[in-house]
């Protein structure tokens, strides 16, 4: 079994942000699940095949935006940007670009982490050099 | 703007850096507990109790129905506090090297101690057990002779095999005990805490808080520290002088299996 989310040693990174990276694994799969869907739905000439394949689709429509919303609570700054783009109408790399700017510029100015929670990120230490 | 309220502290964003990676390479050594028992959360700092699942009778508000209440573990705040010199912090800023942090280390060994206290010996006024108190096995006398530690961690390990809670485990010791048992080498120099470590096969850990020494099960599902705001600095005032901050965390302690553990006393 591989363990391709960390990039670092899992043993130095704290519990907070190995979660994250789970969840953030988690997110990719459910993203190229709803492509290949759409992908097989799309050469898919049996109706009922079609209409299964659309509801299992939905599965990873709500798995999707559960993993993102988990994400989105974990990362202010993120979610901050996030508010910014989604669920707006109008031109979608304008608002990622003001959003982007307002959120940055806010959080840097407060002296916020521009990452996770404003805790120490220490969490669990199960594992962790003795 | 967070409780913390770290953005009215004048305090730059480089410097708070600075003070939250010293808060962590102090706290990380200290914090035996994590590195033993299961952890949940963060919750968030409105996190205010934790559900036991259990229930306590009720009078009925009028007759013909019937009442229970829902038993919860609520949650309890550490706070410690300390103050930095704005002398250093403006030397900080200036990029000093050797910035006199001492009061932010206590305040992390300090809270960081009274964590492994809660979980290892409980905290009456807060309603929690600690896992000496919870352990269903004789607690057995540790003592100041090393030479029979391993007799003694063998025994704890046998009493928990017994009741068929297997390993690996881990083995918290008070800094008393760790120092003798670093200080002390076996017949053929061979280092006691390595042959502690084979007994246990899991970790062995220096904790401060403790008295004595514990060996308690690592296959998880026993112990469960539940956060609400994980450790985390705040600001609470400043003058010309000093900024006042402290270390805080919120969090609830229960032991699952009272089986799975068994404590050693000094």
């Amino acid at each position: 079994m591989g363990f391709d989310q960390y990039h670092e040693p899992a043993h130095e990174l704290p519990g907070e942000t190995r979660t994250f990276a789970r969840l953030c694994a988690s997110l990719t799969e459910e993203a190229e699940a709803i492509g290949w869907y759409e992908q097989r739905i799309a050469v898919e000439p049996d109706r009922d095949a079609r209409a299964i394949m659309r509801d299992a689709q939905g599965e990873e429509f709500k798995h999707f935006a559960m993993d993102l919303e988990f994400l989105l609570r974990r990362s202010p700054l993120w979610r901050e940007i996030a508010q910014g783009i989604l669920f707006q109408e109008g031109d979608i790399v304008e608002h990622g670009e003001e959003a982007e700017e307002e959120a940055v510029e806010e959080a840097a100015a407060r002296g916020a982490p521009l990452v996770g929670t404003t805790s120490l990120g220490i969490g669990s230490l199960k594992g962790a050099p003795t | 703007m967070s409780h913390l309220l770290r953005e009215h502290a004048p305090i730059t964003e480089a410097t708070w850096r600075m003070i939250d990676e010293e808060a962590r390479e102090r706290l990380r050594p200290a914090l035996a507990a994590r590195k033993l028992v299961d952890f949940g959360g963060p919750h968030g700092w409105t996190y205010s109790a934790t559900s036991l699942g259990r229930t306590d009778p009720l009078s009925a508000p009028v007759d013909g129905v019937t009442a229970l209440q829902r038993r919860v573990l609520p949650v309890a705040e550490l706070r410690g506090p300390f103050a930095l010199a704005r002398d250093e912090l403006r030397a900080a800023d200036r990029g000093a090297a050797d910035v006199d942090l001492h009061p932010l280390d206590e305040a992390a060994l300090r809270i960081a101690t009274a964590e492994n206290a809660v979980v290892f010996h409980g905290w009456a006024a807060a309603g929690v057990t600690g896992i000496a108190q919870a352990a269903a096995h004789d607690a057995i006398p540790l003592g100041e002779d090393c030479s029979l530690y391993p007799r003694h961690v063998a025994h704890a390990v046998e009493a928990l095999l017994r009741v068929g809670v297997d390993g690996p485990y881990g083995l918290a010791l008070g800094p008393a005990a760790y120092t003798r048992v670093l200080e002390t080498t076996e017949h053929g120099g061979y280092p006691l805490l390595d042959h502690l470590r084979k007994i246990i096969g899991g970790p062995l850990v220096w904790a401060p808080g403790v008295q004595g020494a514990l060996v308690v099960s690592q296959r998880g599902g026993d112990f469960l520290l539940e956060t609400g705001e994980d450790l985390s600095i705040g600001y609470d005032a400043h003058n010309a002088d000093a900024v006042e901050l402290y270390l805080l965390e919120s969090f609830t302690f229960r032991v699952v299996t009272p089986e799975a553990a068994v404590a050693l006393t000094p």
